[in-house]
């Protein structure tokens, strides 16, 4: 692991902010234990509790909270340029950065998805959300690094992202969609283990393809922003 | 303002940071007006007051902003856009953030590790020790005093022996023994052959560590070289110096005849004397005294202090 990565790390899990994401995956798994205890077949609270909560709440917010906590906490404490201040390609720092984010967004989100789809259903379907939520994971996380690099407040940019586009338009106009991770991450999940639970509404290629244009493409506006990373004048 | 710079012959021909030409703005407003500077080995003050441009300059020296126009170089390379110039370059911002959940000697020793060091531990050992952190190395930076932090951020910029360092305000929040050790830390890096470029808006500081000023006036550079050269570079203000004879009344007698002497005012225990030019009183002082059978006991200088020279480069 290079060094950039382990502080990146130890930040991460060493702040209270880390606490923050515990409970939306305990939220998550603890309904899904509730409705099977009760014996509720999976296809009755399958959608609200896995879609409803886990891919439209869980994943793009515990992603939220990763993504710009790796680079926009050091940005605005002002600690990011004693790591910047290193002949280190700036390539490096932000996939050392992005590696960590995505990760700990990936075991976040993909844990509690597999416990619901193993409640909700079979094991393999459960394997299923939990590969989606990965590349959710991948994506997502990919789109809030950069945000962190191109405005000051990315978190309330992401908030609308999620709430506002997938959550709000995402329903209602269907073109909205091919640039919704959400929907992405439910149609790879249908296509390994297809579900009367999830509705597809984009194509396998196009959410693929969608999910790989946000990993890279935001991954190289990243590393082309934070070459041109400024200070600003604190006496000047 | 001032619209030409007092520059005395300085330049060592061995320049490592150059800017030729460098003007940045934000929107309507011109943060730095086209300042040519050159550093060499050394300490060098930067100097001007708030707002002047000071903390824009280091930036873009540092390879944290972009020139709005001219160049940014260390050893010929531009900072903008090139990682690479951080093997030989440190820099000490003024925001004095620091991963506060790691050790001193984690922090530093991460540093040293990023800089792709054969020994980090070893570089880092030494960094720590240079400026008096060792025995609290152990210690989480969170738990630090404001100074402690500050020397930690010493180290850290200087655990590659950077060839050029860069600090904005080093000395807030030192205390005054830390300070002196600062100061001497700063001086032996510059014997050394480092060049070193320091900010400060504490005339005090900057005269004991530094003999080579930058003053920045306004967004342009108002004066560059040694400032005790550039005060006699000011031909249009006096030079005031304090004289004491064995006979004060008699040598003003003789002194007031003298063409380069513009006013004399006696004062208990000697006299202050107002010359329009440096070199012919000082010449012509010595020559006087010894036809008057004076002895001289004391001719200092009294306005080529460094707050004199800035405080004439401001009304200028």
């Amino acid at each position: 692991m290079s060094t950039v990565a382990l502080i990146t790390a130890r930040g991460l899990f060493g702040r209270r902010r880390a606490l923050i994401l515990l409970p939306l995956p305990l939220l998550l798994i603890g309904l899904a234990a509730i409705c099977r205890a009760y014996d509720l077949p999976g296809d009755q609270w399958g959608e609200a509790v896995i879609v409803g909560l886990g891919f439209a709440v869980v994943l793009p917010v515990v992603s939220l909270i990763v993504g710009t906590g790796v680079l926009g906490s050091e940005v605005d404490d002002g600690t990011l340029v004693h790591i910047l201040t290193k002949p280190l390609p700036r390539r490096d720092i932000i996939l050392a950065k992005y590696a960590v984010a995505a990760g700990a967004s990936a075991v976040t989100s993909a844990v509690p998805l597999f416990v619901a789809g193993v409640l909700a259903d079979s094991a393999k379907f459960g394997a299923a959300l939990a590969v989606a939520a990965v590349v959710g994971a991948f994506a997502y996380s990919a789109l809030f690094v950069l945000l962190s690099l191109v405005t000051r407040r990315p978190v309330l940019l992401g908030l609308v992202y999620i709430l506002v586009w997938e959550g709000l338009l995402g329903r209602f106009l269907s073109g909205t969609r091919v640039l919704s991770i959400e929907q992405y991450v439910i149609t790879i999940a249908n296509k390994i283990n297809p579900s009367t639970i999830l509705d597809s509404e984009v194509g396998l290629g196009t959410a693929v393809i969608m999910s790989a244009v946000f990993v890279v493409g935001c991954t190289l506006a990243a590393i082309n922003r934070l070459g041109s990373f400024s200070l600003a004048g604190e006496t000047s | 303002m001032t619209t030409e710079t007092l520059t005395p012959e300085t330049s060592t021909g061995t320049d490592v940071v150059n800017l030729t030409n460098v003007t940045r703005w934000y929107g309507n407003v011109v943060a730095v007006n086209d300042i040519t500077m050159s550093l060499g080995s050394g300490v060098t003050g930067l100097l001007g007051p708030n707002g002047a441009g000071k903390t824009t300059v280091l930036h873009m020296m540092a390879g944290f902003l972009a020139p709005s126009r001219g160049t940014v170089t260390i050893d010929g390379k531009p900072t903008w856009r090139n990682p690479a110039v951080y093997r030989d370059l440190g820099l000490v911002t003024e925001r004095e953030a620091v991963h506060s959940f790691l050790t001193a000697e984690q922090f530093v020793l991460a540093c040293a590790k990023m800089q792709k060091l054969k020994d980090p531990a070893g570089a880092a050992r030494k960094a720590l020790e240079l400026v008096e952190m060792t025995g609290a190395a152990n210690r989480r930076i969170g738990t630090f005093s404001k100074g402690m932090r500050q020397r930690t951020r010493v180290a850290a910029a200087l655990v590659h022996d950077p060839r050029v360092l860069l600090l904005d305000e080093p000395f807030n929040g030192m205390d005054p023994r830390q300070r002196m050790h600062m100061m001497e830390l700063l001086h032996s890096l510059g014997d050394r052959g480092h060049t070193i470029l320091f900010s400060s808006h504490i005339l005090e500081e900057v005269e004991q560590v530094a003999g080579l000023v930058q003053v920045i006036v306004a967004g342009r550079l108002a004066a560059s070289g040694d400032y005790r050269k550039i005060r006699r570079l000011m031909t249009n203000r006096p030079h005031v110096f304090a004289v004491r004879s064995s006979d004060d009344r008699r040598l003003a007698v003789a002194l007031i005849g003298e063409k380069s002497v513009s006013g004399i005012e006696m004062e208990a225990g000697g006299m202050t004397v107002r010359a329009s030019d440096y070199g012919s009183f000082t010449r012509a002082l010595p020559r006087i005294a010894l036809e008057q059978g004076i002895r001289l006991h004391k001719l200092v200088p009294s306005d080529e202090s460094l707050e004199s020279v800035f405080s004439y480069l401001l009304e200028a």
